[in-house]
């Protein structure tokens, strides 16, 4: 009895991430100060909020929607106009701190008008309807320019807005640490979320919609909860958008935002906590410094989302969990070395691919393939056959020596090992 | 004992399609009693739980609980009254711990609702419960066992806790033996009777053994309606039920 | 009036048929392995690429023959490589396979062909007037387009109704599960639909780039319409996909061919050109049409999830 009691009370201990990852997030703009840096950390937290959010839906309940994005849009639009409103009172009313608040109550808003419609089933028909509500207000989000400010979108100036604490949000980095309070406070809330009855039910739900029935539950109300609730903090990432960009346009409601925030998600790990905070950290990092670098950062996306959801459905942290279980169980005993030899193979196979695509890019779409260019710091010729022998032989053998060499053997070892265990 | 009724099931019919699978089903289930339905493979004994307990839609007739109609009713909302069930595949919240899965079983006839305002961890009273439920099962030891690990019949027996935490005064449980040994099945009778208690008891059941053990009365569903309802002697001694299937399989 | 009528038909049906080249090929593989194939569209795209690509070398014609044999080729070995190991994890992740090769296949295509439209244009033989409808010409390649899809059709009712093949499919699209239990080798019947709804996304292809526009972007642009399509006509059914892509074909075309508004229609009566309302009143049919799909799709999903034939819901 007493083991039981013990269970899932969280000890001080664990509660490490909570106080280490504030003071990270408050040392960080002092190393990296440049304001590109700075925005490029504000739109990190807005995505963690959104990925998070997303991820009660997605990982919670098990549902899978293509077009979270609508929440997200229109909480920044709805608090785009009370700025603008603020702007044109000539900087009074709402506080800036209050102006994401607006955004989440929108989210939730529209969360409960199509909410409504879309939780009555779980599986492909949700994600139909979301897909189709998605392309539905992205549609109109053209057709009605009054509200959405057409092409160009609307702007408003958060300077120009009265503030509870007397902060002068004219830099980046006080936004950026009004951002990471309000992220802090939804993360703690969506963590305490999962503890509630109702967080319970739609793992409940998801798991087992028909047994949650006959424990007294209608599985469409635990959606439908987990569904407003969703919207309500991916309105909440929408406000702060509005703060971080003063600008938003058709895009925040569009598919590709919704795309986004599904691969970011997925890539960190949808069963755990932290997944959504490192995929949508890992994502936009990408996005922004991948993009400078190469036309292919798309590409890179779409082949690492397809490498997961093939090899490695529980994520990268998932996949980090399950070799830190491993290894503590003494299951790296004797093959540690294999497990490195592995994974230095995956990685020289995808050095390889790498090269293969930025040459092929460079081949296809650049005005003159036989320029010299750059590739991993050697200057080359697209139009030889050397670089691209050399680039397949690496890849070939990288990928060659982890499929048919390194993972029989770390399957052999571990198989005799439990044999033996057994034995 | 209390005359009651707890279920009534009046001119229940039920049909897929042009397939009439229950044909004008009426049985009266008193308080407290333990009554079982038997019949041969395909008389229906699965449909008219999925009727009863809502996961179907009656086509004809009415069935009450505790005189107040049930039929046309979801799920949910006919457990909320007082009735649940198990199944006859093993249908739990197969991730969960053995304790997880008596938690949330419990929490609704808790009164937690779609709370999300408090710690379901900090609810003393579902914990203190949970705890009980599991040491009557006998599943303490594994507790934190995720249920798809356990074995068959320990899965059979967390689902009848289940099905006792959810709070219900009717239980219907669907061949709770199916698949089991001599001597698993005893115990899940014996599990049965302790978990129970003063709880109205609906069995779909195929051994006989279990049958005369457990029931208080007995019904026969043959070809989709009943063709006996009584004592365990009376059945015995029925020569309509001798003829439509006891005949066949006790000597 | 009556010219916008007969024309918007003429186009619509047009506009279905190569519709119905894409949904017919969806529908039957969701019908049968519970896929919705979100990388539809792109071999739909891949048939327009491969086409112009052949055609260069060995003329239009080959090409149509070669080109959706070569997609078909791609969906058989996407299923092979990629869907059959996902498969075990469930629809979610097959669903989001799909997702993430849209994505892999838009850029493979903006890699090898470019971001902007090729010059994929109708063989010289179909370059000529048909007939001529109210002054406006129909052109022989539309006459081309209707036949092919005419052929198509026809073509999958025989498969459909009159092959051995056939009946394992129709037998699977109500009971996928007992297709294993008679003796069937399920991976191979699963990868053959797959290559086979592939091969027709890609036959639409080769005659749909013309029609259009073959550039990267097609896919994206034509994939949730097809979406639409297969939800509205019943998911697995191919008669209902066949009656939703004429529904929607005819639909769209008119909408975006006539001028209309309910407040030049109807008149303004008073009301203002603001507000929700007020702005839906004074719409333009133009700028209604990208949406409608979309309305249809969800008051589809929200009141009659099964579609118009299908048998099963979704």
């Amino acid at each position: 009895m007493a083991t039981n009691t013990a269970v899932g009370k969280p000890s001080l201990l664990k509660l490490w991430p909570w106080v280490v990852i504030p003071i990270v997030a408050i040392i960080l703009p002092h190393i990296f100060d440049s304001g590109h840096d700075i925005n490029l950390m504000s739109h990190m937290s807005i995505a963690i909020i959104f990925a998070l959010s997303y991820n009660m839906l997605l990982g919670n309940t098990g549902l899978l929607s293509f077009g979270h994005a609508v929440y997200f849009g229109l909480g920044a639009y709805v608090a785009m106009h009370v700025l603008r409103m603020v702007n044109e009172a000539g900087g009074e009313g709402l506080p800036l701190e209050l102006i994401p608040l607006v955004g989440a109550l929108a989210g939730m808003g529209f969360g409960i008008i199509f909410g409504a419609v879309s939780v009555r089933r779980a599986g492909v028909v949700f994600a139909m309807i979301t897909l189709g509500v998605g392309a539905l207000v992205h549609s109109s989000s053209l057709m009605f320019t009054d509200f959405f400010g057409g092409e160009a979108g609307l702007f408003g100036d958060r300077t120009y807005a009265p503030s509870m604490f007397g902060i002068d949000y004219g830099s980046s980095v006080s936004t950026y640490y009004l951002i990471v309070a309000w992220t802090l406070v939804a993360a703690i809330l969506i963590y305490l979320l999962k503890k509630t009855p109702l967080g319970w039910m739609a793992n409940a739900v998801r798991d087992n919609p028909e047994r949650a029935q006959f424990v007294g539950y209608d599985p469409t109300f635990v959606r439908f909860f987990q569904f407003v609730l969703s919207a309500l903090f991916a309105g909440l990432a929408g406000g702060l958008h509005v703060l971080s960009d003063e600008i938003v346009n058709d895009e925040v409601v569009g598919q590709i935002q919704s795309g986004a925030v599904l691969l970011g998600t997925y890539i960190g790990g949808i069963g755990y906590f932290v997944g959504p905070i490192v995929g949508a950290s890992i994502v936009t990092i990408l996005e922004s410094s991948l993009s400078t670098y190469t036309d292919a950062w798309v590409l890179y996306f779409g082949l690492l989302f397809i490498g997961i959801v093939m090899f490695a459905p529980m994520g990268i942290v998932g996949v980090i969990h399950l070799q830190y279980l491993s290894w503590k169980a003494g299951g790296w005993k004797g093959n540690t070395g294999i497990r490195l030899y592995l994974l230095l193979a995956g990685l020289v196979g995808i050095f390889g691919l790498v090269c293969v695509i930025e040459l092929s890019y460079h081949y296809f779409r650049s005005w003159d393939p036989s320029a010299p260019f750059g590739l991993m710091g050697f200057t080359v010729d697209a139009t030889g056959a050397m670089p691209w022998l050399v680039s397949f032989a690496i890849a070939i053998a990288g990928f060659g020596a982890m499929l048919l060499h390194a993972k029989p053997m770390l399957a052999r070892r571990t198989g005799a090992k439990t044999e033996g265990g057994k034995a | 004992m209390s005359t009651r009724n707890a279920l009534e099931l009046k001119g229940v019919k039920k049909n897929f399609g042009r397939a009439e699978i229950i044909r004008g089903v009426n049985l009266d289930i008193h308080e407290h009693e333990k009554h079982v339905i038997i019949g041969p493979n395909g008389a229906g004994k699965s449909t008219l739980f999925n009727l009863i307990s809502g996961r179907l839609k009656v086509s004809e007739g009415s069935v009450k609980l505790f005189g107040k109609d049930i039929h046309n009713l979801p799920a949910h909302k006919v457990n909320r009254m007082g009735l649940s069930r198990s199944f006859q595949v093993t249908n739990l919240f197969q991730n969960m711990t053995v304790l997880q899965n008596l938690r949330c079983s419990l929490l609704w006839s808790e009164g937690h609702k779609y709370a999300f305002w408090k710690s379901v961890l900090k609810q003393d009273s579902v914990t203190e419960r949970a705890n009980e439920l599991m040491e009557r099962l006998n599943l303490t030891t594994q507790a934190n066992t995720p249920a798809q690990l356990l074995t068959y019949a320990e899965q059979r027996s967390l689902e009848i806790g289940c099905t006792v935490a959810s709070g219900a005064k009717v239980i219907l449980l669907d061949e709770p033996t199916a698949g089991m040994s001599r001597t698993e099945a005893n115990d899940v009778i014996q599990l049965i009777q302790r978990m129970t208690g003063e709880n109205t008891l609906v069995v779909v059941e195929h051994d006989l053994n279990v049958v005369f053990e457990l029931a208080d009365r007995i019904s026969v569903l043959v070809y989709g309606e009943i063709i006996a309802t009584g004592t365990p002697e009376d059945i015995r001694n029925n020569a309509a039920v001798q003829e439509a299937y006891l005949g066949t399989e006790v000597h | 009036m009556l010219e916008t009528i007969a024309y918007s038909i003429l186009n619509g049906v047009l506009y279905g048929t190569l519709l119905f080249m894409m949904s017919s090929g969806l529908t039957l593989i969701f019908g049968m392995m519970g896929v919705l194939n979100f990388a539809h569209a792109s071999f739909y795209m891949l048939g327009a690429y491969f086409a112009y690509t052949l055609g260069q070398a060995t003329g239009f014609w080959v090409a149509l023959f070669i080109a959706p044999i070569l997609v078909g080729s791609v969906g058989a070995i996407v299923e092979r490589y990629g869907l059959r190991r996902v498969h075990q994890f469930g629809h979610v992740p097959e669903l989001l396979f799909t997702f993430g090769l849209a994505y892999v296949i838009e850029e493979l295509v903006a890699l090898f062909w470019g971001t902007v439209p090729v010059p994929y244009k109708m063989p010289d033989a179909l370059n000529f007037t048909a007939f001529n409808l109210f002054g406006l010409d129909y052109s022989m390649f539309k006459v081309f387009i209707l036949l092919v899809a005419v052929a198509m059709f026809v073509g999958l009712w025989v498969l459909l109704k009159k092959t051995r093949a056939g009946l394992v499919i129709q037998g699977s699209l109500s009971r996928p599960d007992m297709v294993g239990a008679l003796g069937h080798n399920v991976p191979r019947v699963f990868m053959l639909v797959f290559a086979f709804g592939c091969a027709l996304a890609g036959l639409g292809g080769v005659v749909g780039g013309i029609q259009f526009v073959t550039d990267p972007g097609m896919a994206f642009m034509m994939g949730p319409i097809v979406f639409v399509v297969v939800v509205l006509g019943g998911l697995g059914s191919v008669p209902g996909a066949l009656v939703a892509s004429l529904i929607i074909g005819i639909l769209q075309t008119f909408f975006l061919s006539v001028n209309f508004s309910l407040a030049e229609t109807i008149g303004t009566l008073g009301i203002e050109d603001s507000g929700f309302f007020g702005v839906l009143w004074h719409m333009e049919a133009t700028r209604i049409a990208p949406v409608l799909p979309f309305l249809l799709l969800v008051l589809t999903l929200i009141f009659r999830p099964r579609g118009l034939f299908g048998k099963r819901e979704a």
